[in-house]
């Protein structure tokens, strides 16, 4: 259990990073918190000839949250994100879901830029970022470019970012007025990767309907699926809808796979039953009543 | 593949320490084969057990899961520097007293993720105490101990900073 061997650069600033990266390749591998990637090094899983240590790069550990939403750096930890006032008015889905992220030591030292770079589907911050329609810049030595969740996750474990490419931030936007957010999962162990998790959000109009109503489930997937189910609400004030038949629309429209962890039909009864809390939790916090 | 090697400077316990290492040293076994600090242990090195959780700059954190060439320059605190002046922590003495250890593998980790914790919330609820150690496994107690221990050091704690306060 110890990493194959590479080399290893330690830049000291963004364009010596970009730099490295490019002449590295396919074989460079950027490291942030490490908390994914050091776990597959350890156990052999990966084997990438570059290893391009960001920690020293300044300027990368922000996050500024503000009316639009919250951008975060792809040097901010977890545990920053989760504790963060600013992010959490801006965006209260990031606590609500950071928290679920593996264990608080974990979350000291992991990102929440490095967790979408993963993509792996069964985690909590790829469907953040695919729920709210964020969206990623990455920057290489040619020019930046802000990919948009839709088109950043590709698989399971893969995304859009191209050798030569660093994740340098992440933008959460807000939700209008009257939004509520909510997450929800279940795990075999406390601080696992999710069996199955629904993250909801839900906006109402002037007279307390639902005006939008989406949700995305983890581990259902290859990538995070994002489901809109307004219609399912119908145009009815959100204190009487019946969030268990909505949740009915979620399982109709998911695929999961079966594996070790679980069977492809118990994912698909987890994911409805989530929905319906996820989606009954967004509802009340959007009504502004605590859940 | 002949590997390049760096130096790192820690400051490890309060003391400065040098170390030649290859990139993929990890601080855990930089801790414990380049210094000889072997009190931090490592279990599964895929940061599932947290038997290896070290202090950076104050912040507990898996030491499996960190290179050592990443944290040159910073400031470590392992189980072998809780103690002061000779005298257990509160922490430590909290786990001798409630048995919350039997066979002491997994202990070093949870003694700094429990430091760690307390400093930050010195009068935990039962059910924080629980989530911050959820992260660590412990195979001999089954746990109630240990979480015993975390409110019994609360309370060691806090009579030692009433007498400092004196």
């Amino acid at each position: 259990m110890k990493p194959p061997p590479f080399v290893y650069h330690g830049p000291a600033t963004l364009g010596e990073a970009l730099d490295v990266l490019a002449e590295a390749g396919p074989g460079g591998k950027v490291l942030a918190g490490g908390q994914s990637l050091i776990p597959l090094l350890n156990m052999r899983l990966a084997a990438p000839a570059h290893i391009v240590d960001v920690n020293r790069v300044p300027g990368l550990e922000g996050i500024e949250a503000g009316p639009p939403g919250v951008r975060v750096g792809a040097l901010a930890r977890h545990a920053a994100v989760e504790r963060s006032p600013g992010a959490a008015a801006a965006q209260p889905l990031l606590r609500q879901a950071l928290r679920l992220v593996a264990h608080p030591v974990i979350r000291n030292r992991g990102t929440v830029v490095g967790s979408l770079v993963h993509a792996d589907p069964a985690a909590e911050m790829p469907a953040v970022l695919a729920l709210l329609g964020g969206s990623v810049r990455l920057a290489s030595r040619g020019g930046e470019r802000e990919v948009p969740a839709a088109e950043f996750f590709t698989g399971p474990m893969e995304s859009a970012l191209r050798p030569g490419e660093l994740a340098l931030s992440a933008f959460f936007p807000a939700l209008p007025p009257r939004s509520g957010t909510a997450f929800h999962e279940v795990a075999r162990r406390h601080g696992d990767y999710a069996v199955a998790g629904v993250a909801a959000a839900v906006t109402l109009d002037e007279d307390l309907r639902v005006a939008a109503a989406r949700v995305a489930c983890v581990s259902v997937g290859p990538v995070p699926v994002v489901l809109d189910v307004t219609a399912a609400c119908g145009p009815r004030p959100a204190a009487s809808i019946k969030w268990e038949a909505v949740a009915e629309a979620v399982r109709d429209r998911i695929d999961p796979e079966g594996d070790i962890h679980a069977t492809a039909d118990y994912r698909r009864h987890l994911a409805g039953v989530l929905a319906a809390r996820a989606l009954r939790d967004a509802a009340s916090a959007a009504r502004g009543e605590e859940s | 593949m002949n590997e390049t090697r760096h130096h790192v400077t820690l400051t490890v316990n309060g003391v400065l320490r040098e170390a030649t290492v290859p990139g993929r040293r990890l601080l855990s076994d930089c801790l414990r084969h380049d210094l000889g600090l072997t009190g931090t242990h490592v279990g599964c090195e895929h940061g599932v057990c947290g038997a290896c959780t070290v202090l950076l700059d104050g912040e507990p954190v898996r030491s499996c899961l960190t290179f050592a060439v990443t944290v040159d320059g910073h400031e470590i605190t392992t189980v072998e520097g809780l103690a002061r002046d000779g005298e257990l922590s509160p922490v430590q003495r909290a786990f001798t007293e409630c048995h919350a250890l039997q066979c002491g593998f997994c202990t070093p980790g949870f003694l700094c993720t429990v430091t760690a914790f307390l400093r930050d919330n010195p009068v935990p609820t039962e059910e924080e105490a629980l989530e911050a150690v959820a992260g660590n496994l412990c195979r001999c107690t089954g746990y109630q101990n240990i979480l015993k221990a975390v409110h019994r050091a609360a309370e060691l704690q806090a009579e030692l900073h009433a007498e400092e306060d004196r």
